[in-house]
């Protein structure tokens, strides 16, 4: 019995071991190549291990003969102003929809339920339409306007704020509060730990979003991190891969710091859709 | 009714208040474009035309017939049966070994979960340089292993799915996390009481208690999954642009192309159409599992 319980346990090991150098190995070979001299990129499947270090000019070369480091603030101004306004908009609205009673409060749910199974390609033809006739396009308002809606985050907030204590909030009214104060200073304080998982749920999705910023970004100025690296790659002529590399590490290492840092509410906020 | 409260008043008020501004992103981001899309969709509106004819259903009769789009849809179906199968069990299998562990539980999990939260287009772009011929590490790998040199994205016949191993490389992480949710609220009592009536082997355990009750699960992560393989675009732009010789356009990549780059509005819009038909099937199907799940918890 125990006998076979370590054999189990071994190949159990062994089998995920296997994987798990697949999973990591694109990881690895980026990290290698991104600190490997440009004359080793040629002869690296012989000898993996770089001779020296060179991330020091591979990622110099990265940072100063591109575009990444706007790509890169371009992407955290386009996931902050997304994420302000998707909190500011669905925050009151899914308290309305889990604790007021007002007209329309029916339809609305419907819908917000009925948004929930349209991705954006869906409007993105009268959207790009509607953004080109006022010449809005290739700006950070075109990069930003269709996710200002977020029927996701109006679900989960509405769903947590219905299991928040009835008691509570009439003891609050019965003080003088409020709906705008019983909101803002007892709902969303409460709600921090939805909010922290929508957050990184919302601010993933639109740093790794290519089909959007790919429709509306002409200009390298508004170019973000997915059109950085693309961009970055197709004029990169020289064939340096260790700078391409040390690249491709710069746009999702903020994603990958901000996972290994705050774990469980990243696969919260990631997975979410899949549990709501 | 006719007597209401003030408190009714109240809610009243600050609910229209609060909901305003959702309301008005969902009429312009939501509804308007849904009305535009489907008028768009019988006319033969170019970006930037001065005038449009209506066409009545000329634009879906096209779809009918046009040889690009019945291979993009090949492919997509194709990419699709691909990773299902591979992302699903894959990840229940992983879930499953991962479940078991103790102390390397967090390790695994970490490591399996590291392609969902990075950038596809950037680890697509290291893909490619991996799979590279003379400079990647797998074609020598694979050569040592006697397939050859192979140059797997520039094979028609080996670069979709090429592509969906990628797929499956980052969706397999996403549905390790479900299944580990779904293990997790398996009573214990269940084992033990199968345990009493026979069930010694771990085969007879999760034949008899894992398997059924993760139904819920199984089913979830099989429709979210198929959503995401239908959707494949990232990997498209940056590997294969739908070649070689057409063997990896896709349908997300045929309605880009169409729309913005071809600017051939009308028959975007109905393939657009077409599209949502597809994925309103998927959420009815997801609403029933969802109903199911609540009955079993």
């Amino acid at each position: 019995m125990r006998v076979g319980r370590i054999l189990g346990g071994s190949a159990a090991h062994a089998v995920l071991a296997a994987g798990a150098v697949v999973m990591l190995a694109p990881f690895v070979w980026m990290l290698l190549t991104s600190i490997r001299p440009p004359e080793e990129v040629f002869v690296a499947v012989f000898d993996p291990i770089p001779s020296r270090f060179a991330g020091i000019e591979n990622y110099g070369q990265a940072l100063t003969e591109s575009n990444l480091p706007r790509a890169m603030l371009n992407g955290a101004i386009v996931c902050g102003g997304i994420l302000a306004v998707q909190l500011l908009t669905a925050i009151p609205a899914a308290y309305a929809l889990a604790r007021l009673r007002f007209r329309g409060r029916e339809l609305l749910f419907a819908l917000v339920l009925f948004g929930l199974c349209i991705p954006i390609q869906v409007p993105a033809l009268p959207l790009y339409i509607a953004l080109a006739d006022l010449r809005l396009l290739d700006t950070y308002f075109a990069l930003m306007m269709p996710f200002f809606l977020t029927v996701f985050g109006l679900f989960l907030f509405r769903q947590f704020f219905r299991t928040y204590p009835e008691e509570i909030l009439q003891a609050a009214r019965l003080d003088g509060m409020g709906e705008f104060e019983i909101v803002w200073r007892l709902a969303t304080p409460a709600a921090l730990p939805a909010i922290a998982a929508f957050s990184v749920f919302s601010v993933v999705a639109h740093w790794n979003d290519l089909y959007w910023p790919l429709i509306v970004v002409t200009s390298a100025e508004r170019a973000t991190p997915a059109l950085g690296i693309l961009a970055f790659r197709d004029a990169e002529t020289g064939g340096n891969y260790g700078a391409l590399m040390a690249a491709a590490a710069l746009i999702t290492g903020p994603m990958i710091a901000g996972f290994l840092l705050a774990r469980r509410a990243f696969v919260r906020g990631i997975t979410m859709t899949g549990v709501r | 009714m006719s007597a209401r409260t003030p408190q009714a008043r109240t809610e009243a008020r600050w609910g229209a208040i609060f909901a305003a501004p959702a309301l008005l992103l969902i009429l312009t981001i939501l509804l308007a474009p849904l009305v535009v899309l489907v008028a768009l969709s019988v006319t033969d509106y170019r970006l930037g035309a001065i005038a449009l004819r209506l066409v009545g259903f000329d634009n879906y009769a096209a779809m009918l017939a046009d040889p690009v789009l019945q291979r993009s849809l090949r492919n997509t179906f194709l990419y699709v049966a691909f990773v299902l199968p591979a992302a699903v069990f894959g990840g229940l299998g992983v879930a499953l070994l991962v479940h078991a562990r103790i102390h390397t539980r967090t390790v695994y999990e970490v490591i399996y979960f590291l392609p969902v939260t990075s950038t596809l287009v950037a680890m697509a772009t290291v893909w490619q340089f991996m799979l590279h011929p003379t400079l990647g590490p797998v074609t020598p790998l694979a050569s040592t292993l006697g397939f050859g040199r192979i140059d797997l994205l520039n094979d028609p016949d080996l670069a979709l799915g090429t592509l969906a191993l990628i797929g499956i490389w980052q969706l397999i992480g996403f549905n390790m996390v479900l299944f580990l949710a779904g293990l997790s609220a398996i009573p214990r009592e269940l084992y033990e009481a199968a345990a009493l009536d026979g069930a010694r082997h771990g085969a007879d355990r999760f034949l008899r208690v894992t398997w059924p009750m993760l139904g819920p699960t199984t089913m979830f992560v099989t429709v979210t999954s198929t959503v995401t393989a239908f959707k494949v675009f990232d990997t498209v732009v940056v590997l294969t642009r739908g070649g070689p010789l057409g063997s990896t356009e896709t349908l997300l990549y045929i309605l880009y192309l169409e729309g913005f780059q071809y600017f051939r509005m009308g028959y975007a819009a109905a393939m657009t159409v077409v599209l949502l038909v597809f994925l309103a099937g998927l959420s009815i199907l997801q609403a029933r599992v969802i109903e199911r799940r609540v009955h079993y918890a």
